[in-house]
C-alpha cells in the first residue's frame, strides 16, 4: 500500500506532529515502505485461529477498589510549563 | 406516543437515539488507585497512570465490571463473559493519556431493554445496543481565565458506562423517560448516583427527522447534556432546525453539535474537515477481559429487586393504581419509606397519605424524604388513628400539618387540641337539634321535599361539632332526624 501526501499530513495533524511539503513527501514513501513491510503478514493463512493477546497464557491482573494512590497534586503538575492553583494552565480551549 | 412535527411540507417524525454516560460508583478509579470522590482539591486525586505519564501501567479495578455487568443486567442484557478494551484516539487538553481506554467492538454488555411509562399511562419497550466500560476525562474550566483553560484531572479515569440506546424513542417526552427510567434503575442497583447536576450522567442525544414511514434521515449528535430538560428543549430545537433545512431544498450534514442554554440553540461543534478519526484498536497494556458465567450468576443472585419488578407488586399484591406505583418507585428511598408506613396498614390508604399529603408537603418545603420531619411511623400512628375512628380523615389533614411543623406525634396533637373524633351518638343527636332549631326555615323545605338541602344541615353540623364528629353517624342520625 503505498501513502500520498494528503494522508501523511493528514496523519501528522491527527498526530499534532507538524510537518514541511518535503517531510510530508519522504514520509510518505518512508511510512509506505514499513506499511507494505507488515502487509507481508497479510499472506500467512489464519483462518479460524483467534487473534493472539499475549504470548504467555495469563488473565487481566486486577486490583481491589481501595484508594491507594493520589494525593500528589504538586507532583502531579510539577512538569507542567504552567499551572496554577493546582490546576494544569493551557491555551484557551473552547468549541 | 410519539408526537409528529407540522411542517410547510407535511408531517414529520422525530427519531432519537440516545447515549447516556453513567459514572460507575466505586472507591477508586478504573486502572489505576486514585480516589473517585466528587468536589475535591484540583489534580488531588491523581495517579500517574490518571495524568498519562510515560510508562505507566492501567491495571483493572473489577468492582467497576462488576457495577456494569450489576448495570447490564438490570437493563435485560446479555453480559459477555469476554470483551476488549480499545484506545478511542484523540487530542483534548483534558485527556493526558491522547487516548481514552473504550470497549469498541467486543462490549461487556450487549443488547438489552428498558420499559418506559407513558404520559398515557402505556407502556414502550425501547431497545438498549450495548453497554461498555470507559475512562472518563478530565475536566477543563474555561472561566477561570480570559485567554487560557484551567484544567483538572481528578475526574480522569473514572470508571464509565456508557449505555447506547437503539434510535427508538419518537418524542422529547419518550426520550426524558427514558432517561428518567435508566437513573432509577442505576439508583436501585447502586451502580450510579444519577446525580446529573453533578455530571454523574451525561446525555449524547442522536437526533433525526423523517417523513412518517420513510427512512431513518441523517443524523446529528447533541454532546454533554446534563439535564433532562435541557435535553428536550435541544432535541425540540435540533429537530426543528432540522425541518428547516429539509424543507428549504438542503440536506443535512452528519455533525455533532452543542447546545446553548442561553440562547436556546444548538450549534455545530466540528466542522467536516475536522470529523473525527479515532483510529480505535485494541489497548496493548491490557488483555481481554474473561470472568466465569458464575460469578455473573452470583451477581445476578444478590440484586435489589429492580423498579419495575417493585411497580408490578405494588398494584398486583396492594391493589396500587399503575399512576401511584410509578410516583412511589420512582425515588428506592420513596418506595422504602412507603412499605414501611403500609407495613400491617391499608396499602390504598397509605399510599394516598404518603403521595398526596406527604409528598405534597415535602416538596413545598423543598425536601425529599431522608428529611422528612414526619417519619414513616409516625405517618403510620396517624394513619392507624383514622382507621380506628380516632379522628376523621379531614381532621387528620390538620394534624398531618400539625406534625410537618412540629414534629409531635400525631396522638399527642390530637390530645392536646381536644380532636378526637365524636361518635357518641347522644352528643350528636344534641348537636343535630340545636342546628334544627336554628334552621326552621331550611327544615321546612327540606322537608317540602328540597332533598338537595341534606348536604347543608351535615356541613352545618360538622362545623358546629368543630368538625369532630363521625361523618358516617352524622350522615345516619341526621337522616332520621330530618324526617321527623
Amino acid at each position: 500500500m503505498s501513502l500520498d501526501k494528503a494522508t501523511v499530513a493528514r496523519i501528522s495533524r491527527l498526530a499534532r506532529i507538524a510537518t514541511t511539503e518535503e517531510e510530508q513527501e519522504r514520509l510518505a514513501g518512508e511510512l509506505g515502505g514499513i506499511l507494505a513491510w507488515v502487509e507481508q503478514l497479510g499472506e500467512v493463512d489464519t483462518d479460524g485461529v483467534e487473534p493472539m493477546t499475549s504470548v504467555v497464557e495469563m488473565l487481566l491482573k486486577s486490583r481491589e477498589d481501595v484508594v491507594s494512590d493520589g494525593g500528589i497534586a504538586d507532583d502531579v503538575v510539577r512538569n507542567a510549563p504552567k499551572s496554577a492553583h493546582g490546576f494544569f494552565v493551557v491555551p484557551k480551549v473552547v468549541e | 406516543m410519539g408526537i409528529t412535527l407540522e411542517g410547510a411540507t407535511g408531517t414529520w417524525e422525530y427519531v432519537i437515539g440516545l447515549e447516556v454516560h453513567a459514572q460507575i460508583i466505586s472507591n477508586s478509579k478504573l486502572f489505576s488507585g486514585a480516589s473517585t470522590e466528587f468536589g475535591s482539591e484540583p489534580n488531588s486525586q491523581v495517579s500517574p497512570v490518571d495524568a498519562g505519564m510515560p510508562g505507566m501501567l492501567p491495571v483493572i479495578n473489577l468492582a467497576c465490571i462488576e457495577q456494569a455487568v450489576k448495570t447490564g443486567l438490570a437493563i435485560n442484557g446479555e453480559i459477555n463473559l469476554t470483551s476488549v478494551f480499545d484506545r478511542k484516539n484523540y487530542f483534548y487538553p483534558d485527556l493526558p493519556q491522547g487516548y481514552q481506554i473504550s470497549q469498541f467492538k467486543q462490549p461487556v454488555v450487549t443488547g438489552g431493554h428498558i420499559d418506559i411509562e407513558l404520559e398515557d399511562g402505556t407502556q414502550k419497550r425501547i431497545g438498549v445496543e450495548r453497554l461498555h466500560v470507559e475512562q472518563d476525562a478530565g475536566k477543563s474550566l474555561h472561566d477561570q481565565d480570559p485567554n487560557a483553560s484551567y484544567v483538572d484531572l481528578n475526574r480522569s479515569g473514572v470508571g464509565l458506562m456508557e449505555i447506547v440506546s437503539d434510535p427508538d424513542m419518537r418524542s422529547p417526552e419518550e426520550a426524558a423517560a427514558y432517561v428518567r427510567k435508566l437513573r432509577t434503575i442505576v439508583r436501585y442497583a447502586e451502580t450510579c448516583d444519577g446525580n446529573m447536576q453533578e455530571g454523574s450522567m451525561r446525555v449524547d442525544a442522536n437526533v433525526s427527522v423523517r417523513k412518517a414511514g420513510e427512512e431513518f434521515g441523517t443524523r446529528c449528535e447533541i454532546k454533554n447534556l446534563n439535564s433532562v430538560r435541557y435535553m428536550q428543549r435541544a432535541i425540540e430545537f435540533e429537530a426543528m432546525r432540522q425541518i428547516d433545512v429539509l424543507e428549504a431544498g438542503g440536506k443535512i450534514d452528519q455533525q455533532t453539535r452543542l447546545f446553548d442554554v442561553a440562547k436556546n440553540e444548538t450549534r455545530s461543534m466540528r466542522s467536516k474537515e475536522e470529523a473525527h478519526d479515532y483510529r480505535y484498536f485494541p489497548d496493548p497494556d491490557l488483555l481481554p477481559l474473561r470472568f466465569e458465567q458464575a460469578w455473573v450468576d452470583e451477581i445476578a443472585a444478590g440484586m435489589p429487586e429492580l423498579p419495575d419488578a417493585k411497580m408490578a407488586r405494588f398494584m398486583k399484591e396492594f391493589g396500587l393504581s399503575a399512576y401511584d406505583a410509578d410516583v412511589l418507585v420512582a425515588e428506592q428511598e420513596n418506595a422504602h419509606f412507603y412499605e414501611h408506613v403500609a407495613e400491617g396498614r391499608d396499602k390504598k390508604l397509605a399510599a394516598n397519605w404518603v403521595i398526596s399529603e406527604l409528598f405534597g408537603q415535602l416538596n413545598k418545603a423543598g425536601k425529599t424524604v431522608e428529611d422528612s420531619p414526619v417519619s414513616a411511623e409516625a405517618l403510620g400512628e396517624l394513619i392507624d388513628l383514622i382507621t380506628d375512628d380516632t379522628i376523621s380523615g379531614r381532621i387528620a389533614k390538620d394534624v398531618f400539618a400539625d406534625m410537618f411543623e412540629s414534629g409531635k406525634a400525631a396522638g399527642v396533637i390530637v390530645e392536646e387540641k381536644g380532636l378526637k373524633q365524636v361518635t357518641d351518638t347522644g352528643a350528636i343527636e344534641a348537636v343535630i337539634d340545636e342546628v334544627m332549631a336554628r334552621e326552621p326555615e331550611k327544615l321546612a323545605e327540606y322537608r317540602g321535599g328540597k332533598d338537595k338541602l341534606f348536604g347543608f344541615f351535615i356541613g352545618q353540623v360538622m362545623k358546629a361539632s368543630g368538625g369532630k364528629a363521625n361523618p358516617k353517624a352524622v350522615n345516619e342520625l341526621l337522616k332520621t332526624k330530618l324526617q321527623g
